[in-house]
């Protein structure tokens, strides 16, 4: 179909597409371009990960560096989009959101609720998610069911290049505040892409694999560690369905419940912390609204209720892996009452 | 604080439409205070009854191609940028007909149409807004001007003196109010504010800083018409400070056990209104007779804007899961 | 033909992409007799799932791939050779068969069409040949379809001729936009462009479905430049058309909504893999598409009958080309009795097959592509 490239180049093709086609479209962010005010070379960095690389000089006047001050240019990214801009902010590490989190959660957020249907808020936040960099405990974070939690956001993780540019794409043309989550180690990540501009919707899950034994529902970075998985289990005669969720709010619930209503086994696998999470959250949904076609207990692969270690040792015991997985899949198809 | 102010020349029709804005907000102010202790309004109100020179000394420098953000102190912002009096009531009432069909209330009135991006919560939540509207409207090329309007709390938090900073660094067509009304809560802004004075601060975010007496409408209008000129021309923002006492407590039910009497001596002998009146009614310009018009219409409207709140309908179960999403 | 020498069934090239593929069931044994298109087992890439049909007769002497393991394209999976090829002979090639089998794919690994662009018009077209001599061949896919839906015919017909297949304005890698004012003549116009970059003065055509309607346009507008016309399941010869299929693979949105309209294309729906759907969606999603596909269904449909006279074309050609025509008996598509309205053609109905019998027997409708064009000679 179409030629290979990295998710960071998918991104930065999203972004390139959607301000060629859009002015209103400007990207903020510290470091985006890189080198303000300093004697040597400017677009200096395009972003700490090179994501937003290019665009400054394609673009003149519409990549704005940013001084340290989340709050302030956050929430000015949220205020130049309730009058007419369509601003891509970068949260840098979701780990900062903290300095910045009223701005979105009870600004952005709220806007169209509490004014009564005539606020418009169309920004998007780009942010850096999840472990595996030995970048430690204020580095690494997932935090998305913190986002997911709030009403009024949309949250969006692409676990593929494909995935990366189109919703990215949509993230950019939907009127609502998207928090854009990007697996600092997906960058390098290379798949198909097609050169044209698309936009996929939200709220619409990918099924990644198809398979009758068990449901493994996951999103991000995680989707390859339980296709990992699936694949070993294959081996062994297990065939699991992979759902990759792409979003979390909105949540496509139907595609959930649909394939536990086929294997009756289902595993959630989330990089995120356990409590109050994603794999809580689906495991809620599924005993609430497919109770009958459970066949056993869900189980969920969680990182532990601790921070993020730093040592590699340490860190790797925490991320969820493919064995951890496959054992849960285990679980689930030879529990017994 | 200065009363001897160059003021330029008014016309007829702006001294009136700024004595009806300032007599409007203060009628609406006063009723809420008396309709609150009946125990129909739900929730919280924080009045602004004393202010009101403040925001209409500000905006009356403003168009249509202008922005404002508010604090929760909002209602006097709110009138002075046009947005209709009975909708806000109702609003204030919780009503469907309200400025936000109810589901703001009086700490989220908002009107984008009239360029006021709301009342808001959260003691610092506008700046960064207004930062934002600002580099829209530069980037946009509309001239228009953004003006954020925060208190001497709000003056302390992170949000405001980031978005100083960042207005100046990316110089942005902005102008900072505090409005220092000497309280955030029941803490007094000389305690709480480290400088003299809030405006001692510009000099630190690298733009001008003024410091303005609250209580005269004519000395506001003048410096506010200087600073919005100067971010309209692309000289950056500017740092007001106006000075004055709010009438009311920090909410309506505060017992105000940690205040003097300096309520009752301003007014006396500060109040805005009545140095407005008094000045006008000297030069000439407006007769009493002008003046008790526009109070008489005002006090009509006010009158009718409690009413139809009071007869107004709640919003339904329906209304609860919508206006969330622009897109479910 | 056969009967001398051992012939290698090979792992056939499914698509430009494809470089492995798997048989996920044998329909024959070892020691089956088999004939020209008989099929032999079914194969599934990573694109779509197929039939493999035999093109050389003979009894099957060894099965070398074994079932669900990966096999690069040209790899042998089976044997086919007369009894007196010897056993050890066979054992031999056998081996050297399961060497490359488990070297799987070469770095080297390409061939197949090769895609090359043409600008016709201000629209960027893509289209990919393979084939070294004989006549071209160009072959025009329908409405939602590509080039890539001649996946099990390309190579087939390479080995005789220079064939390619191109992706209509609206389609595949092509430009999006077909315009407002005449859809149908940038369609045309497209076909024209191709032959243009290719240094064809003369072509056979091939086209399905709306592509066969496509194909008789470039045929009435230069007659003289057109071999034959090979039109398979061809728009525009009766009021009848499934409006529900064609409106709902426009609107829909979703895989759910897109996997049935899909299905209503095949005999066998176990050809509607969730590749085959996930990739239609992929298209579907792309900028513009929306668009050229609702534009299209003005061009096709009058109501809720077909607007397009494909009659009135073939009479305007008057003979002047040799026409064949090919139809699934089961297309619940186009029905297949419009073939009655082909005048002139010589008909080829295929039993088994949907509207794309070009990919449930392609065996057949190859032999009915040779046959047409036989006849231009």
């Amino acid at each position: 179909m179409a030629r290979s490239i990295t998710y960071r180049e998918a991104l930065n093709e999203a972004l390139a597409q959607e301000m060629e086609r859009d002015e209103s479209v400007i990207v903020m962010g510290e470091d985006n371009a890189g080198g303000a005010g300093s004697p040597g070379e400017q677009d200096a960095w395009g972003g700490v990960l090179g994501v937003t690389k290019g665009l400054y000089h394609r673009f003149p006047g519409r990549v704005l560096d940013t001084p340290i001050s989340e709050s302030a240019f956050i929430g000015a990214a949220i205020g130049a989009a309730t009058a007419g801009l369509r601003p891509v902010a970068e949260l840098m590490f979701v780990d900062f959101m903290g300095v910045c989190f009223d701005q979105i959660y009870n600004q952005a957020a709220k806007f169209r609720y509490m004014f009564g249907g005539k606020a418009v808020t169309p920004v998007v936040i780009r942010t850096m998610y999840g472990a595996g960099l030995r970048a430690a405990a204020q580095h690494s974070q997932c935090l998305y069911p913190l986002f997911t939690h709030i009403p009024g956001l949309k949250v969006v993780l692409p676990a593929t290049p494909y995935d990366a540019k189109g919703l990215l794409i949509q993230a950019i043309r939907d009127d609502d505040p998207v928090i854009f989550f990007e697996h600092k180690a997906l960058y390098d990540l290379s798949g198909p892409v097609p050169e044209e501009s698309y936009a996929l919707p939200f709220g619409e899950a990918n099924v990644v694999r198809e398979g009758e034994d068990a449901t493994i529902v996951t999103l991000g970075r995680m989707v390859h560690v339980a296709l990992s998985a699936a694949d070993q289990l294959a081996g062994e005669g297990v065939q699991c369905e992979v759902i990759d969720l792409r979003t979390t709010s909105p949540l496509d619930e139907d595609t959930v419940l649909e394939s536990v209503e086929g294997t009756g086994r289902l595993v959630v696998v989330d990089e995120a912390h356990p409590r109050c999470s994603i794999a809580t959250d689906i495991s809620a949904l599924v005993a609430q609204k497919a109770f009958g076609a459970l066949r056993a207990p869900v189980e969920m692969v969680t990182a532990p209720h601790t921070p993020v270690p730093f040592s590699g040792a340490l860190e790797d015991l925490y991320m969820p892996d493919a064995q951890r997985v496959a054992n849960a899949v285990k679980t689930v198809t030879g529990w017994t009452r | 604080m200065t009363d001897t102010v160059e003021r330029r020349a008014l016309t007829r029709d702006e001294l009136l439409s700024a004595y009806r804005t300032m007599r409007a907000i203060r009628e609406f102010e006063e009723r809420v205070h008396a309709e609150f202790a009946t125990g129909e309004i739900p929730g919280f109100v924080h009045l602004y009854a004393g202010e009101e020179a403040s925001a209409v000394g500000v905006c009356s420098n403003l168009d249509e191609r202008d922005t404002i953000a508010s604090t929760h102190r909002g209602h006097g912002h709110c009138i002075a940028r046009g947005v209709d009096v009975a909708e806000m009531m109702a609003e204030i009432y919780g009503r469907k007909t309200g400025s936000c069909h109810g589901k703001g209330g009086s700490m989220h009135i908002a009107d984008l149409s009239k360029g006021m991006l709301g009342a808001n919560g959260i003691v610092g939540g506008g700046p960064p807004l207004i930062c934002g509207t600002a580099l829209a409207a530069k980037l946009k090329g509309t001239g228009g001007v953004s003006v954020a309007f925060f208190g001497d709390g709000g003056s302390n938090q992170g949000t405001t003196l980031e978005s100083m900073n960042l207005a100046s660094v990316w110089n942005l067509p902005a102008v900072f109010v505090a409005e220092n009304n000497g309280y955030a809560e029941t803490t007094s802004s000389t305690w709480s504010v480290a400088s003299d004075n809030i405006a001692d601060r510009a000099a630190g975010f690298g733009m001008p800083g003024v410091i303005i007496d609250g209580f005269d409408f004519f000395a506001v209008h003048e410096a506010a018409s200087e600073a919005i000129a100067r971010a309209r021309d692309g000289g950056g923002p500017t740092l007001i400070e106006t000075k004055f006492t709010r009438y009311f407590g920090h909410f309506e039910g505060d017992q105000q056990t940690y205040r003097a009497d300096e309520v009752a001596r301003a007014r006396a002998e500060l109040d805005c209104l009545m140095r407005f009146a008094d000045r006008v009614t000297q030069t000439g310009e407006l007769t009493r007779a002008d003046l008790d018009a526009v109070d008489a219409e005002v006090a009509a409207a006010i009158d009718a804007a409690v009413e139809s709140a009071k007869a107004a309908p709640l919003p339904t179960g329906a209304d609860l899961l919508t206006d969330v999403y622009v897109r479910y | 033909m056969t009967g001398e020498r051992i012939v290698a069934v090979t792992m056939p090239k499914w698509g430009l992409s494809m470089q492995l593929g798997k048989v996920t069931s044998w329909i024959v044994a070892e020691g089956d007799e088999v004939g020209v298109g008989d099929e032999l087992a079914d194969i599934e890439t990573e694109k779509i799932a197929g039939t493999l049909e035999a093109s050389d007769a003979g009894t099957v002497r060894r099965i070398i791939a074994r079932v669900g393991e990966d096999v690069p394209v040209s790899g042998t999976i089976a044997l086919i050779a007369p009894a007196q090829i010897s056993d050890a002979e066979l054992d031999a090639a056998v081996e050297q068969a399961r060497a490359v089998i488990e070297a799987g794919v070469p770095d080297d690994a390409g061939g197949g069409p090769e895609v090359q662009t043409a600008d016709v018009g201000g629209r960027k077209i893509s289209y990919a040949g393979v084939g070294e001599e004989g006549d071209v061949v160009l072959l025009i896919h329908g409405f939602g379809g590509d080039k890539n839906s001649w996946l099990f015919l390309q190579e087939p017909l390479a080995a005789r001729h220079r064939v390619y297949a191109l992706d209509l304005p609206g389609h595949g890698a092509s430009a999006k936009d077909v315009g407002v004012g005449d859809p149908a003549a940038v369609l045309a116009g497209a076909v024209t462009g191709v032959l243009d970059a290719l240094g064809a003065d003369r072509a056979h055509l091939v086209g399905h479905s709306m592509g066969g309607a496509v194909a008789l346009a470039v045929a009435v507008g230069d007659p003289g430049r057109i071999a034959s016309l090979t039109l398979i399941a061809p728009s525009g010869f009766g009021p009848e058309i499934n409006v529900g299929y064609l409106r709902g693979f426009a609107d829909a949105q979703t895989r759910r909504e897109l996997k049935p309209v899909v299905g209503q294309l095949f005999a066998d729906q176990s050809l509607v893999t969730r590749q085959v759907v996930d990739d239609l969606l992929a298209y579907k999603r792309l900028d513009g598409v929306d668009q050229a596909l609702h534009t299209l269904l003005g061009v096709l449909l009058d109501g809720d009958t077909q607007r397009t006279d494909s009659a009135a074309a073939l009479a305007a050609i008057g003979g002047a080309v040799p026409v064949g025509v090919v139809w699934g008996a089961v297309d619940s598509v186009i029905p297949a009795a419009q073939a009655q309205s082909v005048t002139g053609a010589v008909r080829h109905l295929v039993d088994g097959a949907g509207h794309m019998p070009h990919m449930e027997r392609p065996g057949q409708v190859q032999a009915a592509i040779e046959e047409t064009i036989a006849r231009a000679r």
